[in-house]
């Protein structure tokens, strides 16, 4: 295996990196409005966010992009593969984020709400404030595991025509007739990527250890 | 005649079938120490959480410094919902003290005590630190505001909790079993901070366990019993023998909280 195909393999898991911290931060974006959505105690809002959460976590991931793939054109929507990829994962881990974070919000003891409403923060601030920011220390590690778990399934994204590791690595192994060197190193460079999230996310975990419940 | 800072008229809490809390009347005056004793689950909290306004009463009126709280009558005496924003004026007027502290885990002491300042009365982030280490100061903790509630004692904690509730200047202080939650050589540091706070003529609510406290810092006490106000008045009177035959009970079990001195 040459220098040229490994750096091949480099450029392309950029692209994995790249298109999941992009879905992963959107998605989290999305998880705390579902979660705001599922606290507000209003049906109107709570109910469109569970039958979200129910849909995208019982439908494949390779169903979704191919499902957004083909209705985004459908409904006259013209977007890049590129943005069919970001949106279908991002709409999947928004769903396993939220629900990660619902067990977190429901742990947050009711009474570090009530010093926060007899304080006069309002329902609002007390979310952004007080809610996310506890039960976000809470789900920490789930949430890491949700971020390498999408890392790995990005390499779905080549159905809607995405060049990233998984593809770049099937491609190359049937022009080179070299599939196990390839292979190898995809696997590898997958390997380095998720240990460096887990290792942030241990990190950050102990940094946040004496600021938690 | 002594100002009242809360009037409490005809109240009743009801959850679901339970009646928790049966007609009560009361009226707190100002500047003074006013203690809420009796049994386990008589409804001391239930009807302190009431005039937090956590808890909506099912009837009845409280009034704080001549305001009503959450709701009004209609001349026709119908009972309505006051709006929002007069809720949370009266609301403002008091502060409350937990068993449990209830410090954001995720701030520290500073950040506990300057919360609400900055993001509830907009206060510059300079001013609201300013004010809130002055509270700190006052509960002598000026030396931990940047530790958070992991690294206090317990003690700490409420001193902290007392300090948050106080930098917002309410004109009365409700505390629910303050030192409940603390190891007995804790309780002391925070009994002393609510006696010095009595002694610059705060108005305090405080439902309480530690009977000398009771005895010796407040100017009413009132006895509730199965959701009941059995009576109410100044210690000496309450105290003094003959004692209401349920006091007497009460005050059986709680020799070690300081009603031996009673005995
Ligand atoms: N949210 C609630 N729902 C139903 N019942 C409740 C609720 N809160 C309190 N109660 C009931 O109301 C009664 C009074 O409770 P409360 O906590 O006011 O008593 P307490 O006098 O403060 O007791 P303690 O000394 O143990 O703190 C109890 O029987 C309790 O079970
Ligand atoms: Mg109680």
């Amino acid at each position: 295996m040459t220098f040229k195909i490994f750096t091949l393999l480099l450029q392309a898991a950029v692209s994995t990196i790249g298109i999941s911290l992009v879905s992963i931060a959107i998605g989290f974006v999305i998880a705390i409005l579902l979660s705001a959505a599922n606290l507000s105690g209003k049906a109107i809002y709570s109910a469109p966010a569970r039958v979200f959460v129910s849909f995208f976590r019982g439908v494949p991931l390779l169903v979704q992009l191919l499902l957004i793939y083909t209705l985004l054109p459908a409904i006259g929507l013209n977007v890049p593969s590129i943005v069919a990829a970001i949106v279908g994962l991002s709409l999947c881990t928004a769903a396993y984020q939220a629900e990660n974070l619902r067990g977190g919000f429901a742990s947050v003891p009711k009474g570090l709400i009530e010093a926060a409403e007899v304080t006069g923060l309002s329902p609002r601030q007390t979310f952004f404030r007080i809610r996310v920011p506890i039960a976000l220390r809470l789900t920490l590690p789930a949430l890491v595991n949700e971020a390498i778990m999408i890392l790995k399934s990005s390499s779905l994204v080549s159905v809607v025509g995405i060049i990233e590791l998984t593809k770049m690595a099937q491609d190359l192994a049937s022009s080179t007739y070299l599939p196990i060197p390839i292979f190898l190193s995809a696997g590898l460079i997958y390997l380095v990527i998720c240990s460096v999230i887990a290792l942030i996310g241990r990190y950050a975990e102990r940094r946040l250890a004496r600021t938690s419940i | 005649m002594t100002l009242s800072a809360i009037t409490i008229q005809n109240l009743v809490k009801r959850f679901g079938n339970a009646t928790v809390l049966q007609d009560i009347n009361l009226e707190i005056p100002q500047g003074k120490v006013s203690c809420l004793i009796g049994p386990s689950g008589s409804g001391k909290s239930t009807l302190l959480r009431c005039l937090a306004f956590l808890e909506e009463s099912t009837s009845g009126m409280i009034t704080i410094n001549g305001e009503a709280l959450g709701f009004f009558e209609t001349p026709s005496g119908k009972r309505e919902r006051l709006p929002p924003g007069q809720i949370r004026a009266v609301r403002a007027q008091t502060g409350m003290v937990f068993q449990q502290f209830n410090l954001w885990p995720h701030m520290t002491a500073l950040g506990n005590v300057s919360e609400a300042l900055k993001i509830v009365r907009k206060m510059p982030k300079a001013d609201a630190d300013e004010k809130a280490m002055a509270q700190l100061r006052k509960v002598g903790l000026e030396n931990r505001a940047g530790h958070y509630p992991s690294q206090l004692s317990g003690g700490q904690q409420q001193r902290v909790a007392i300090a948050r509730a106080l930098a917002l200047e309410p004109k009365i202080m409700l505390f629910d079993e303050a030192t409940s939650a603390l190891d007995p050589e804790l309780t002391g540091e925070v009994l002393k901070v609510m006696r010095d706070l009595a002694d610059e003529g705060m108005t305090m609510v405080v439902v309480t366990h530690e009977i000398g406290f009771a005895a010796t810092v407040a100017n009413q006490i009132s006895f509730l019993d199965h959701g009941r106000l059995l009576f109410s008045g100044p210690p000496a009177e309450v105290f003094a023998k003959p004692r209401h035959p349920r006091l007497d009970q009460f005050l059986d079990t709680y020799l070690d909280r300081g009603a031996s001195m009673l005995a």
